[in-house]
């Protein structure tokens, strides 16, 4: 059994968050590079340079890539291993997104009440996964998740007739419906199988996938591969001005599901696909 | 083509613009989004005075990241204009000369946007780092309490923005993707 304390994992989060909003991962820059080079559109080149100088200006000069630095999503894969010290998780989770986002100079978007909607004005509370796995070590990924794209993002209950055709259509609809909204090119996330929720959360995962890597399952590999070149028919292109880059990559996570369903998850991110991990 | 305007915005000038433009404005413009619409609304219908004038204004839909010490503003890239839809005509109506946002727009903007002669312009969206470099200055000038949805006056210099929608309801994201498309 290893000790960890809760103020460890609020000083890991908080410095996750600032990271998270700062730089993007190196697959994600790569992607973006290669999409400089293959737009044919003018207009989406330009765009597509001006990302690029936006990211160095945010690393170099400490302004958020966005300035919806979202709602922070973390997952926590906790090690069975692992016994947590010094007070609530939930609570320790809570304050390192408080202090990320209010040292950090990030925007605080979170409103208490979806009705209410009263600004919390510390940017908590987060949206919290745990996972028990092997092992004793604690590792946390933060994921700042802007609303422009989530707004775009459906889950379809698909009928197991509807087979992987009405997978592709349901995919190719809830891009070509988030358009220029979501802030192309996008990173596509996507859920097939389990259960209705279950789904959501496999796109949600897809998008921390490396970006720059296919599915290491063949069929679903091949799947991403298509996808991404349907979507990037569509035409929407860079900021939905038209182009040949309209996403940047599509990540299919699957998992087992019922005989009578077929549940399929759309998670729509943004070019500025943001995610820091950290492991103690 | 190529625009340099000021802002408030003559609107003769903008009857000018078409879809596909560049226009880099320099002035003064004010952001507003979800919440400051809202209220703004909940003044009108009970026979209030704006907090600001709409007549040849810009209100660019923004709600930025807190500026660190020395900087007038954070991040400040544009929101989805398509939630503001519900109250824009209304502020079309009173002289609003452009929006700026990202995003397509409803009919009924459409209309209202041709109806008045105004314009709708695109900022590149998840670019908030780069266009917060063209704004100089930044005071909130109503709605305090709501934080980064307050009404803020903005000063700009040379902000890049492209016509998406022009003042004859012409709409780049509806033809602009038809030339890239694969049919």
């Amino acid at each position: 059994m290893r000790s960890i304390q809760t103020e460890d994992i609020t000083k890991t989060i908080a410095e996750l968050c600032i990271k998270a909003n700062h730089y993007l991962t190196p697959d994600m820059a790569s992607v973006l590079e290669n999409a400089r080079s293959s737009e044919r559109s003018p207009v989406g080149c330009h765009v597509l340079n001006q990302l690029s100088e936006n990211l160095k200006i945010a690393g170099e000069d400490m302004i958020p890539i966005c300035q919806d630095t979202g709602m922070a999503v973390v997952f926590m894969e906790i090690g069975q291993d692992v016994h947590i010290e010094g007070g609530d998780l939930t609570e320790a989770v809570n304050e390192g997104v408080r202090r990320g986002y209010v040292d950090g100079y990030l925007r605080k978007s979170v409103v208490s009440d979806p009705l209410l909607r009263e600004n919390t004005g510390d940017n908590t509370p987060a949206v919290l996964y745990t996972e028990i796995v092997r092992g004793d070590k604690l590792r946390i990924t933060v994921a700042p998740k802007g609303f422009g794209s989530e707004n775009m993002s459906r889950v379809f209950m698909l009928k197991p007739a509807d087979g992987v055709e009405g997978v592709k259509n349901a995919i190719l609809t809830a891009v070509s419906d988030a358009g220029p909204n979501a802030c192309p090119p996008m990173v596509v996330g996507v859920g097939i199988g389990g259960t209705f929720e279950k789904a959501a959360l496999l796109a949600k995962k897809a998008l921390l996938r490396d970006v720059s890597k296919g599915s290491e399952l063949s069929h679903i590999a091949d799947l991403e591969k298509e996808m991404l070149e349907k979507i990037n028919g569509l035409g929407i292109g860079p900021g939905g001005l038209g182009g040949t880059t309209t996403a940047l990559a599509v990540n299919i996570n699957t998992y087992p599901t019922h005989i009578a369903g077929l549940p399929v998850a759309v998670n729509i991110c943004c070019h500025v696909n943001r995610h820091a991990v950290g492991e103690l | 083509m190529e625009y340099h305007i000021s802002a408030p915005l003559n609107k003769e000038e903008i009857k000018k613009l078409r879809i596909g433009d560049t226009v880099y404005i320099s002035g003064t413009i004010y952001t507003a989004r979800d919440a400051a619409h809202k209220r703004m609304q909940e003044a009108l219908d009970a026979g209030k005075e704006l907090p600001i004038s709409m007549e040849n204004n810009v209100i660019y839909y923004m709600g930025p990241s807190p500026a660190r010490e020395g900087r007038p503003i954070g991040s400040a890239g544009p929101t989805t204009a398509s939630r503001m839809d519900k109250y824009a005509p209304a502020l079309l109506d009173l002289g609003l000369a452009a929006m700026v946002g990202k995003g397509k727009r409803s009919p009924k903007v459409k209309e209202a946007v041709i109806r008045n002669k105004a314009v709708y312009f695109a900022a590149i969206g998840g670019a908030g780092a780069l266009l917060s470099k063209a704004i100089t200055a930044s005071e909130v000038v109503a709605y305090e309490d709501l934080g980064t949805e307050a009404i803020r006056k903005l000063t700009v210099n040379e902000f890049p923005v492209i016509v998406v929608m022009d003042c004859e309801g012409n709409d780049l994201y509806e033809t602009a993707p038809k030339e890239y498309a694969c049919q």
